[in-house]
């Protein structure tokens, strides 16, 4: 019995950015049924009043002058996008 | 195998010829994408006519393609940076071309580091260093094949669950992941920003503590680095290294817990008392891994959109249709499992159970580290539950490729440096490796710890 439906493939995939072609999104499905069904098992520990962790250093807020520091162009950084015009980087219609 | 110390002193332009030479010898691997020929020629020069000097003045070297790095695109093995020139350079780069290191080409990987075998690169699978029907591991696998095939003494890896240790131990060369923090990550392709480190292989523990010297250190450009800590790394001076038995179950071949006993001995003959030691939440950490990492992976990988820089799709009539195909385009199936596993966890719905769960059981894999370093000065165990597996093999069920991570990913929860060493090969052949686990910042007394072995 399959955990994952095809609807919340197409809601991750949304979620996600990524416009699926129909042939992929089954083998995901099938794919993240598995994946999930290994990643339960952590459901069974006990972590009752246990802090989180998300980064091992213990560095906090470093701060520096607001200088600023020209490394690249903008030309340079311009250059990089797939289209571009008039100094701006173009894309589809929005709305 | 050639080390570093091989290519001192001698012709700069002569060493990177050759390595160029050794690198189109060994093609059929696959190990490289591209080779920087003429930048490294150009460098090369200005070695040999002393405006370039170091401690690695001459000594060629490759780094796998998700580092950002003149000469050939960046591609980070995908189609989404296919053909990307990039606009500057990692600061591990840039610290080692100062010393007069010369970057002669780019490895292949993983897209976006994404697996364990190399098979999920956009352009193709690397083979074996020592078995050509076999995987290199991954995702470092081109990094640790040419430095196993001698192409260059050393070369670069992230490792962000196991990618540069499995990889190391499949092919029979040193490779170590750094203590979390110790090198800049500027100019990375970011994966999973809470366990990402930049390490590197090499033939000997003494070339990779050379390089890993000369990368470490604090980068105003990546605020997450930590002050230098390389040269006052703590000494190992309890004379204790733990096996951890959990790693030595009937899971694990049975040839690669014997090379890693027979380590264990060489350690002993060192003056090292060998204990067991249980490590309980390692069974948990590759469920942890696998919804932390998608988690970071699902933000990180937001940024590669078609508008900016990277893969744009074509004859798209609205922007959320350029987002959609353009990733759908760039991205391979595995980097979409975990892009997609990650928007899971994160979901409203999911969030506690998942996710937060996730980061709490990290805490508790933490303190067991911790306390184990109490006594020990390191942690011994394998690398990888088997040698090196057949290409294919473990392609068509992702969890079961998700397993060979299984002993590295702890480390890389906690930020822990950790190596992988050559220790033997099996009845095939196939090169096993072990692993040294320490606690933080004992990098470079872990490596010294490994020289020593070596010399045995």
């Amino acid at each position: 019995m399959s955990k994952i439906s095809n609807q919340d493939v197409q809601r991750l995939a949304n979620l996600s950015g990524l416009q699926l072609a129909d042939d992929e999104a089954d083998g995901l499905r099938q794919d993240l049924d598995k994946i999930v069904e290994y990643i339960n098992i952590l459901g069974k520990l006990d972590t009752d009043g246990v802090e989180p962790t998300y980064q091992v250093t213990g560095l906090e807020n470093i701060w520096r002058d607001d200088e600023i520091k020209q490394d690249l162009s903008y030309q340079q950084l311009l250059s990089l996008a797939p289209e571009s015009a008039e100094n701006q980087v173009k894309v589809p219609q929005v709305l | 195998m050639s080390q570093i110390s091989d290519f001192l002193g001698k012709s700069a332009t002569e060493n990177v010829k050759n390595a160029l030479e050794r690198a189109r010898s060994v093609e059929d691997y696959h190990a490289l994408l591209s080779l920087t020929k003429q930048r490294a020629l150009e460098r090369a020069a200005l070695v040999d006519s002393g405006q370039i000097t170091g401690r690695l003045a001459g000594v060629p070297f490759v780094v796998k393609d998700n580092f950002l790095a003149f000469g050939a695109p960046s591609t980070a093995s995908s189609k989404m940076l296919e053909g990307f020139d990039a606009p500057l350079q990692a600061t591990a780069v840039e610290k080692l071309e100062a010393e007069g290191a010369i970057c002669i080409g780019k490895a292949n990987l993983d897209a976006f580091a994404h697996g364990g075998s190399t098979e999920n690169s956009a352009f193709g699978a690397t083979k074996n260093a020592h078995d050509q029907t076999r995987v290199a591991g991954g995702s470092s696998g081109g990094s640790a094949v040419v430095t196993a095939l001698d192409v260059v003494p050393f070369a670069l890896g992230t490792d962000t669950g196991g990618s540069i240790r499995q990889p190391a131990s499949f092919n029979g060369v040193v490779g170590i992941k750094p203590t979390y923090g110790a090198v800049s990550r500027y100019g990375v392709v970011a994966m999973a920003s809470s366990t990402d480190t930049i390490g590197c292989f090499a033939t000997t523990a003494d070339d990779a503590n050379l390089v890993m010297e000369i990368m470490a250190g604090r980068d105003t450009r990546d605020m997450t680095t930590l002050p230098d800590f390389w040269l006052n790394s703590p000494e190992l001076n309890k004379k204790k290294i733990g096996l951890i038995k959990d790693f030595m179950t009937d899971d694990v071949d049975s040839e690669v817990r014997k090379q890693t006993l027979k380590y264990a001995d060489k350690l002993r003959s060192l003056g090292y008392q060998i204990e067991e030691i249980d490590l309980p939440m390692s069974k948990y950490s590759l469920a942890m891994y696998y919804i932390i990492v998608p988690a970071e992976i699902s933000s990180n990988l937001a940024r590669y959109d078609g508008v900016r820089y990277g893969r744009r799709a074509e004859g798209v009539k609205t922007l959320a249709e350029l987002y959609g195909r353009s990733r759908d385009e760039g991205f391979v199936t595995e980097n979409k499992r975990r892009i997609m596993i990650g928007s899971f966890v994160l979901s409203s719905g999911f969030f506690d159970a998942y996710y937060m769960q996730a980061q709490k059981a990290r805490t508790l894999l933490i303190n067991e580290f911790k306390q184990a370093f109490e006594k020990y000065d390191a942690l011994i165990g394998p690398v990888a539950p088997t040698p090196a597996f057949k290409l294919g093999e473990n392609t068509a069920d992702p969890v079961k490729m998700y397993l060979a991570d299984i002993m590295t990913v702890p480390a890389s929860l906690a930020g822990l440096p950790a190596l992988s060493l050559p220790a033997g090969v099996s009845s095939d052949g196939l090169p096993i490796g072990v692993q040294l686990i320490g606690s933080y910042q004992s990098d470079r007394a872990l490596l010294e710890l490994a020289s020593k072995v070596e010399a045995l």
